[in-house]
């Protein structure tokens, strides 16, 4: 059914469809709508499940682990400070390869302050052990969650779905709302078979040593490489039962003879395809590709789609102080061991919820050089800046 | 203590973002005014944080810090250590939300009050976490309708009883511990002041209503903060080492429903049985604080053990004393 639903709407309906059995839930915006939902439908006998206000985001973040330890689906869902605050909990899941699934609604972190939106809290969170989807329209984001269920379930790895704080969480657009039946389709009953249980005694987040701490590490490694196939396939399986998908991995827009490409993630995509279609139609051969998935990082498949741009530019809405961009940083990393020579233009922007305007992504793109040696990354203008090229063609 | 005019500082002053009729704004000029600017003030994540600092301007005209949401009182403790290491003796305080001190907050208050920090933590109580626009927390009354403990179908608003922080406070053998609120501002002066002049740990809760979240008129912010100690549900007292060393007792007992009916809030109880029997809940809890505080002369109709018998946590049903009750 075809709704007009907030994009926070969108992803509870979705999030109830997939039967958790357990919510846990701390406010934090832009991420509570989601929750606030939940718990009206829970109210409501609509979801039958227990809705647990927890005390702070450690411990929301620690129901979720008992209860999926415990054998039930679970949920919940957070932002920025709260993202931090549950980083020990999220490690620990991840370690464990718990079967859990959240979302992140991404937003900038203080200090100072800010509620709007950027992507480096759920990017300080990459190297955790969890999936990362990076959803670009409320449908994504709604749809993701439901696959991403069963990608934490096949995988034994935990998912974050990340959707943008208010230009997702709070815009209204038409969702398509899948039925309970074909939810039910799709994703089985939940099943994990390390479950504590008194007729199979099972030990959970026991010791290690340095003799056999480094094989766990490896262990989840390689589950984290062998999710990429899974993710591809589920996401394509969607595609046949409801006859939308969202590229698996990656998702390329006019990328075919594009000479520059742009890649970023997340809503702001919408606007860069805006762009590319402006410089397509004055005869420039621009495309651009999204990054879904940030964890596991699909090396292999960018290269396999960049390999013959002649200019790439990674625009993203995070910054590790002090080295640039991080998407940009490993995609260097990725092309350099394919032997690739094209460089890599790091440019941040939309940091605390500026606005990466299609005039403003225009101006990066048409004043991009490469950078100069030792320059790790540059920034996004916050107004357009016009140049002559760009004033002869609005004439 | 500065003896001057108590409303000559200005530590907070005049433009700052709080919705009209907002009491924590009211409480927070009161307690602020009354310590004046030569302290040091660590605020946790909350409306008074936020609508006193948007964007780049600041209220405050004291010096005044904001880490995050779980650690005002870590953050006063390492002040205060550092005063103590040069020797000064500005008095430090910490000023916090009921999430920022019942919920999230907790633990690090435990730690500043164990370790025996000379710093006043003031909480106001406004009953949710509201600057995240009214969900539960921990000190939000039983059958309140917040946002994450919605009425429905099958839900009466919040399951659970407020949380007693006062008690848990006190519990840590801390030199002073009180409660106030903006409408008894004699005794909420006499309480700071009192709290100005011992060294330790001491701790404020200044229940603070919220035209917002509580949905009553912005013009009755204090009428409602005086009707919630008429009734008896927020008892005004004072904890020494954990002894009750003072409470402000009752005239006479205003029945629970003249603070309901005026909040939007406990509307969802009037008119319906399921409701009837969590205002009989919401009366019976008035009557345990005023017997457990001795309160009155009078006796009320619950007395502390069959009101306390009365109590509900969690998804559980009533307990027998008042479903017989209900049955009669
Ligand atoms: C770790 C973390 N979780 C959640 C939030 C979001 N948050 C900011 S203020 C606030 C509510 C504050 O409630 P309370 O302490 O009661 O203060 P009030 O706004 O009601 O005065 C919340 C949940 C945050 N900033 N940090
Ligand atoms: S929401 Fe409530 S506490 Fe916050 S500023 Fe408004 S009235 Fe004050
Ligand atoms: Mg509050």
């Amino acid at each position: 059914m075809r709704k007009l639903l907030e994009g926070s709407q969108a992803v509870a309906e979705a999030v109830r469809l997939c039967r958790p059995q357990v919510v846990a839930a701390y406010p934090i915006t832009p991420q509570t709508h989601i929750i606030e939902r939940l718990a009206q439908h829970v109210a409501d006998g609509e979801l039958e499940a227990e809705f647990i206000n927890a005390e702070s985001e450690f411990g929301a973040a620690s129901i979720v682990q008992g209860a999926v330890a415990a054998g039930v689906r679970a949920f919940t869902a957070t932002a920025s400070q709260g993202l931090l605050l549950m980083t020990e909990v999220l490690h620990n899941i991840a370690g464990m390869r718990l079967p859990v699934v959240m979302v992140c609604a991404n937003r900038a972190v203080s200090a100072p302050i800010n509620i709007f939106n950027d992507h480096q809290d759920s990017m300080a969170l990459r190297d955790s052990g969890w999936i990362q989807l990076y959803a670009e329209s409320n449908q994504e984001a709604a749809d993701s969650v439901i696959q991403a269920y069963r990608i934490a379930e096949a995988c034994e790895l935990p998912v974050m779905v990340c959707m943008d704080g208010f230009y997702l969480t709070h815009s209204f657009e038409p969702v398509e709302l899948p039925t309970q039946g074909a939810v039910d389709e799709f994703l089985p009953p939940f099943h994990f078979a390390r479950t504590l249980n008194p007729a199979t005694p099972m030990t959970l987040g026991g010791g290690s040593e340095p003799d056999n701490y480094q094989e766990y590490r490896v262990l989840q490694h390689e589950a984290m490489e062998n999710s990429r196939a899974v993710i591809e396939a589920f996401d394509a399986d969607f595609g046949t039962q409801f006859g939308r998908s969202w590229g698996g991995l990656l998702d390329g827009y006019r990328l075919e003879g594009a000479q520059t490409v742009v890649l970023g993630t997340g809503s702001l995509m919408g606007a860069v395809r805006d762009v590319v279609d402006r410089l397509c139609d004055q005869g420039r051969a621009v495309g651009a590709l999204r990054l879904r998935c940030l964890r596991p990082f699909p090396a292999r498949e960018l290269v396999g789609r960049l390999g013959s741009a002649q200019r790439i530019i990674v625009l993203e809405k995070a910054l590790s102080v002090g080295a640039g961009g991080i998407i940009a940083a490993e995609l260097r990393a990725a092309l350099q061991q394919a032997g690739i020579t094209t460089p890599v233009e790091s440019v941040i922007g939309g940091l605390g919820g500026r606005d990466l305007t299609p005039d403003v992504i225009e101006a990066v793109v048409r004043n991009a050089g490469p950078d100069e040696a030792g320059v790790s990354c540059r920034f996004a203008p916050q107004v357009a800046v016009h140049h002559e090229a760009h004033e002869e063609h609005e004439e | 203590m500065d003896k001057r005019d108590p409303f000559r500082h200005n530590v907070l002053t005049s433009g700052h973002r709080a919705c009209s009729g907002c009491g924590e704004a009211m409480a927070a000029r009161m307690v602020c005014d009354l310590i004046g600017p030569d302290a040091i003030y660590i605020n946790a994540t909350g409306c008074l944080q936020v609508f006193t600092t948007h964007n780049q301007q600041s209220a405050w005209q004291a010096p005044w810090i904001h880490s995050v949401f779980a650690n005002a009182a870590a953050v006063a403790s390492g002040v205060e250590a550092a005063l103590r290491v040069r020797g000064k003796d500005t008095p430090v305080v910490v000023q916090a939300g009921d999430g920022g001190t019942f919920d999230i907050g907790l633990q690090c208050l435990s730690g500043m009050i164990e370790r025996g920090h000379d710093v006043l933590f003031v909480c106001y109580d406004n009953e949710a976490y509201m600057n995240t626009g009214v969900q539960r927390s921990s000190s939000t009354p039983h059958a309140v309708h917040t946002t994450t403990s919605p009425p429905g179908r099958l839900s009466q608003g919040k399951h659970h009883l407020k949380k007693d922080v006062i008690s848990i406070v006190a519990a840590h053998y801390m030199p002073y511990a009180a409660t106030a609120t903006i409408a008894y501002f004699p005794d909420l002066k006499a309480k700071v002041e009192k709290a100005m002049g011992i060294k330790g740990p001491r701790f404020l809760q200044v229940l603070s209503p919220c035209p917002l979240g509580w949905a009553h008129d912005s013009a009755l912010t204090v009428t409602v903060s005086r009707l919630a100690v008429e009734t008896g549900l927020f008892p005004l007292i004072e904890l020494e080492h954990g002894e009750l060393t003072g409470v402000m007792r009752l005239a006479e007992q205003k029945p629970v429903e003249e603070y309901l009916r005026p909040q939007g809030r406990f509307r969802h109880l009037f008119g319906n049985g399921e409701g009837a029997a969590e205002l009989r809940h919401l009366q019976a809890l008035a009557d345990a604080r005023i017997c457990r505080y001795g309160l009155l002369d009078a006796a009320t109709e619950w007395d502390t053990q069959s009101a306390m018998q009365s109590m509900r946590h969690g998804r559980g049903g009533y307990v027998p004393v008042l479903q017989e009750e209900m049955e009669k």
